[in-house]
C-alpha cells in the first residue's frame, strides 16, 4: 500500500540540506508520495528507510520478466480487480506444453507451429509466448536434449522447463540459462535445491503446492533463500479450482498487499477436448492468469485466444485509435478510388485489410472520431457530413487526385445527399455496408 | 505473515427468475460474482437457449446453417428438433420474417407461428421480435396474447417501444427482457421506467446489448461486470435482474465466422472456428456475469455446458 507524504516524510533524515533539489525534506515527501521524485536523488537517506519505502513502493503483483530478448514477456504488475477500473497491464502469455516423452518429430512439429503462430490483428503482432518443456519421460538426459534442441530451433521463444527433480532442473536451466528460463517445478520437497538452481543461473522460479496457505509459506521460505522472481501455481486445476485460487490470490495482493501471493500466476488448461480446452483459457484470460499452459495450439484456437486477451487488455478508457489521416492502399494513382471511415483501429484494420484484398490501389481517409467505430460515431455526432466536408477539404486531398468521388460507409448512406451540399463539385457514392463487400465492389468499379 | 482468506460477501442478490410452465428453467439467484460459489450461494446454473427463426436461415454461415439444413424450413420442426434431438433446455425464437425489410409479415402471422411452436414442445420459450422498433411493439403485443400464460420472456423491449412491449407482457403473464445500449445508466433507467409502470422487476432480464469476441466484447463484458457489482455491493434493485448475451447473432455474422481457410490460411480450420468462437464469446460473458444466453451452434452449445458443468 502507498504511503503518505507525511508517512514517507518521517522517514527521511529531516536536515532540510536541498541535495535532493527541494527546499525542505517534506517537499521532497510529497513529490515521492506522488510518484514524481526517486529516492535516489536524497544521498543521506538511510537503509532502513530505503527499505520500508522500497516494499511500500513495490507494485502488489511483482513484475517479472519471461525469457530475454525481443519476445521476451512482461508479466505480473497489474493494479485492479476488474477491467473497467484500469486498464489491465501485462497480457497473459499462452504456453504450449512439449513433452520429452513425444517423439522429435512430434516436438519438432509444434516448435514449428510455435514459430508460425503470430498473427498480425488490429497492428498488435500476436503469437504463442512460450514453449513449456516438461521432463514426462523422467529421464534426465533425454530432457537435457529436448531442451536444447528447442532452444536452437526457436532461439528467441521464452522457455519453461517443467521438472520437480532437481537434478534433471540443474543440467536442463544449465543448457539454456542465457534466455532467462522458468524453471517450474519448486514445491515443499525440492525447494532449497530449486532455488539454489534459481539462483544460480538466475533464472525465475515456479513455485508450487496444495492451497494457497501451503503457497504463501512457500513463497516466504523461497524469498527468504534469495530467489524474489517467482511465478506461482496454487494446484488448481478444474474451472473451479482455478477461479477460486486466482481470485483470492488477486485479491489477497491488490486489496491486502498481501506480498506472499504478490506474483504472477501460472495456470494449466490443458484438456483432451481443444473447444473445452480454448474455455478454460478464457477462464485464464479474463480470470488473472499471467501464463495460461495448453495443450495444443491449432491456428483457429490461437486466433479465438489472442483476439480476447487483446479485448479484456485493452484500456477502458481510450479505445484503441489510429492517425487521422489520407493513408494510401497499393500504388494509388490521381484517378484511384477515394474512401473514408473513422479511426477506430478495428474499423482502420478491418477495412484497409479488405481494399488490401480487393489488389484496387486506393486511398483511404481516415477521420478523428476519437477512436469510435462508424455507427458510434455517426450516433455521436462525431461523423456528421460538415466535419467529413471540413475533414476532406482541408488535407489537401483535392491537389493529389484528379476526380472528386467520395465513397462512404453502407450504414451512413444518409450521409450522402449532406455531404454533397457541403462539397461542392464532389459525388458522393454509397459503398457496401460490410467492408467484406468492398473487394467486389472496388472492382466493380475499376 | 499468515495467509487469511479474502471472502467478499455481499449485501445483494440476483432475481431468481423461472421460465415455462410444463418443463421450466430456473437461472439467477446467486449473490455472489459469477461462479464464486466459494463464498457464498449460486443455486441455479445459467440457462442456454437454442435460437432458431420463422424464416430460412439463408444468411447463416455454412457452418451452422448446414446442421438445421433438414429443420430451418419450419420453425415448429426446428424447435422440436432442438428439444428432441439436442437436448435444449429453452429455445428463443426469433420472429425475423416480421422485420419490415425481411419479409414484412403482420402479427398476426406471428401469433400463429408462436402458437404452433408452443403446442410442439415443452420447454421454455423466448420469444424475440427483429429488433425493429416500431414493428416490434406490435408484433410482440399479439405473440404476449397468443402465449398468455405460458411463462415465455418476450423481448426485446427498448427505450423506443417499452411501453407497449411492457404492458402486454405484464397482462399475459410473462418475463421481459429490457435491452439497451452498452451503457450502464442507459440499461438502469430503462430497467426504472418499465418497473415504474408497474412491471415487477423481479419479472425483468436485462440485456445490456451483446457484442462478439473482436468486436466490443470487451464494451458488453465491462458493462455486464459493472451491473453485476452495482446489484451486489450496493444491492441496487434495478440492477439485480438476471442478464442475458445474445450471442449467436452477433457472432456468426462476423467475418471469423465465415471466411475459408483457404482465403486466410493462418486462420485455421473454418468449422471449429466459428464454434469456437461463438462458445468463447458466450464464456467471456458467463464470466463476466450473464445467467442467460442464446447460442446457435450445438457444438458451442455443449463445449459451454461442459466448461458450466466443471464450474458448478
Ligand atoms: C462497441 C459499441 C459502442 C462503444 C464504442 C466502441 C467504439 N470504439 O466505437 C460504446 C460503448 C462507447 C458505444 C457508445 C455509443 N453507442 Co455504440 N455500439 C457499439 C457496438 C456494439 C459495436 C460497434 C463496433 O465496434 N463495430 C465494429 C466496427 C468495425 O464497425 P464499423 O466501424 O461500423 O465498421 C464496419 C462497417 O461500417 C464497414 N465500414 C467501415 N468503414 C467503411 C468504409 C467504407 C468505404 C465502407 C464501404 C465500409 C466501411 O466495415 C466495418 C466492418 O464490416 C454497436 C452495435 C453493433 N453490434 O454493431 C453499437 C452502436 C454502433 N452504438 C450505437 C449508439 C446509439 C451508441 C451511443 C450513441 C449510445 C450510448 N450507449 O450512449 C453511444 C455514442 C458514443 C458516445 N456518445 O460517446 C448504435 C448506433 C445506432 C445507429 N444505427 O446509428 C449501435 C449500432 C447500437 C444499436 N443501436 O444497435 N457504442
Ligand atoms: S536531500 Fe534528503 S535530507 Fe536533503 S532535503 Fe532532500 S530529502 Fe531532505
Amino acid at each position: 500500500m502507498a504511503l503518505t507524504g507525511v508517512e514517507i516524510f518521517k522517514l527521511l533524515p529531516k536536515t532540510n540540506c536541498k541535495k535532493c533539489g527541494h527546499p525542505t525534506c517534506l517537499a521532497f515527501a510529497m513529490k515521492l508520495a506522488q510518484r514524481q521524485a526517486s529516492l535516489d536523488a536524497c544521498p543521506d537517506v538511510s537503509e532502513e528507510a530505503k527499505r520500508i519505502l522500497g516494499e511500500a513502493s513495490a507494485p502488489p503483483i511483482r513484475p517479472i520478466t519471461l525469457g530475454a530478448g525481443d519476445k521476451a514477456v512482461k508479466m505480473g504488475e497489474e493494479t485492479v480487480l476488474f477491467r473497467h477500473e484500469k486498464k489491465f497491464v501485462n497480457p497473459c502469455a499462452f504456453a504450449v506444453e512439449v513433452k520429452d516423452s513425444m517423439s522429435d518429430d512430434e516436438i519438432n512439429k509444434i516448435v514449428d507451429d510455435v514459430l508460425n503462430s503470430e498473427i498480425d490483428r488490429v497492428g498488435q503482432k500476436l503469437r504463442i509466448d512460450a514453449i513449456f518443456v516438461s521432463n514426462a519421460s523422467n529421464d534426465a538426459e533425454r530432457f537435457e536434449g529436448v531442451v536444447k534442441s528447442i532452444a536452437s530451433k526457436a532461439p528467441a521463444v521464452p522457455l519453461i522447463i517443467a521438472t520437480n527433480n532437481p537434478a534433471a532442473a540443474e543440467i536442463a536451466v544449465k543448457a539454456v540459462a542465457d534466455k532467462k528460463p522458468l524453471l517450474y517445478g519448486a514445491d515443499e520437497s525440492n525447494a532449497e535445491a530449486m532455488a539454489n538452481i534459481a539462483k544460480t543461473y538466475k533464472a525465475s522460479l515456479g513455485v508450487t503446492a496444495k492451497g494457497l496457505d501451503a503457497l504463501s509459506a512457500l513463497t516466504e521460505k523461497i524469498k527468504g533463500l534469495g530467489v524474489e522472481d517467482m511465478v506461482i501455481d496454487s494446484g488448481a486445476r478444474t474451472a473451479k479450482e482455478i477461479l477460486e485460487a486466482n481470485t483470492f490470490i488477486r485479491r489477497a495482493a491488490i486489496k491486502k498487499n498481501f506480498k506472499a501471493l504478490g506474483y504472477p500466476v501460472i495456470t494449466f488448461a490443458q484438456r483432451d477436448d481443444k473447444i473445452v480446452e480454448s474455455l478454460i483459457a478464457t477462464l485464464g484470460v479474463t480470470k488473472y492468469a499471467s501464463i495460461v499452459v495448453m495443450s495444443s495450439i491449432e491456428k483457429w484456437k490461437n486466433l479465438a485466444l489472442f483476439t480476447l486477451r487483446q479485448n479484456i487488455y485493452t484500456d477502458p478508457q481510450v479505445p484503441m485509435q489510429v492517425e487521422q489521416k489520407i493513408y494510401k492502399i497499393g500504388e494509388p494513382t490521381p484517378e484511384s478510388p477515394l474512401t473514408i471511415t473513422t479511426n477506430f483501429s478495428l474499423t482502420y484494420f478491418i477495412v484497409s485489410g479488405e481494399i488490401e484484398n480487393s489488389k484496387v490501389p486506393c486511398r483511404l481517409a481516415v477521420m478523428d472520431c476519437e477512436g469510435l467505430s462508424v455507427l458510434t460515431a455517426w450516433a455521436a455526432g462525431k461523423f456528421t457530413a460538415s466535419k467529413i466536408a471540413q475533414f476532406i477539404q482541408e488535407s489537401g486531398i483535392e491537389n493529389e487526385i484528379k476526380h472528386r468521388e467520395l465513397i462512404i460507409p453502407g450504414y451512413v448512406a444518409i450521409l450522402s445527399g449532406a455531404i454533397e451540399d457541403k462539397l461542392p463539385g464532389w459525388k458522393v457514392t454509397v459503398g457496401p455496408r460490410e467492408a467484406n463487400g468492398l473487394p467486389a465492389f472496388l472492382r466493380s468499379k475499376a | 505473515m499468515a495467509f487469511a482468506i479474502p471472502k467478499e460477501t455481499f449485501s445483494g442478490k440476483v432475481f431468481e427468475v423461472t421460465i415455462g410452465t410444463d418443463k421450466t428453467a430456473v437461472f439467477g439467484g446467486e449473490n455472489v460474482l459469477p461462479f464464486h460459489s466459494f463464498e457464498g450461494s449460486v443455486p441455479h446454473r445459467p440457462v442456454i437457449a437454442y435460437e432458431i427463426q420463422d424464416i430460412v436461415p439463408d444468411d447463416w454461415p455454412e457452418t451452422v446453417k448446414k446442421v438445421y439444413e433438414s429443420v430451418s424450413g419450419d420453425p415448429v420442426i426446428w424447435a422440436k428438433y432442438c428439444q428432441d434431438t439436442l437436448n435444449a433446455k429453452a429455445i428463443a425464437l426469433r420472429l425475423l420474417s416480421t422485420h419490415p425489410d425481411r419479409e414484412n409479415r403482420s402479427p398476426e402471422d406471428a401469433a400463429k407461428t408462436v402458437k404452433d411452436v408452443l403446442a410442439a414442445i415443452n420447454v421454455p420459450l423466448i420469444i424475440l421480435g427483429s429488433n425493429h422498433v416500431e414493428k416490434d411493439s406490435s408484433v410482440l403485443v399479439a405473440v404476449s396474447e397468443a402465449a398468455k400464460d405460458k411463462n415465455c420472456i418476450i423481448g426485446k423491449a427498448q427505450e423506443g417501444n417499452y411501453k407497449t412491449i411492457a404492458a402486454a407482457a405484464m397482462a399475459n403473464n410473462h418475463k421481459l427482457v429490457a435491452m439497451s445500449e452498452l451503457d450502464i445508466n442507459l440499461s438502469k433507467q430503462l430497467n426504472i421506467l418499465i418497473t415504474q409502470m408497474g412491471f415487477d422487476k423481479e419479472r425483468l432480464i436485462t440485456d445490456p446489448m451483446c457484442s462478439a469476441l473482436g468486436y466490443g466484447l470487451e464494451y458488453t463484458y465491462s458493462v455486464m461486470e459493472r451491473i453485476r457489482l452495482a446489484a451486489l455491493t450496493q444491492n441496487d434493485a434495478t440492477m439485480q435482474p438476471p442478464m442475458l448475451a445474445d450471442v449467436g447473432m452477433y457472432v456468426w455474422k462476423i467475418k471469423e465466422t465465415q471466411a475459408s481457410e483457404s482465403e486466410l490460411p493462418h486462420w485455421g480450420c473454418l468449422a471449429e472456428r466459428g464454434i469456437t468462437w461463438e462458445a468463447v464469446t458466450a464464456t467471456s460473458l458467463l464470466m463476466s456475469g450473464a445467467e442467460l444466453l442464446i447460442m446457435r451452434h450445438p457444438e458451442a452449445v455443449k463445449a459451454v455446458e461442459k466448461f458450466i458443468d466443471e464450474l458448478m
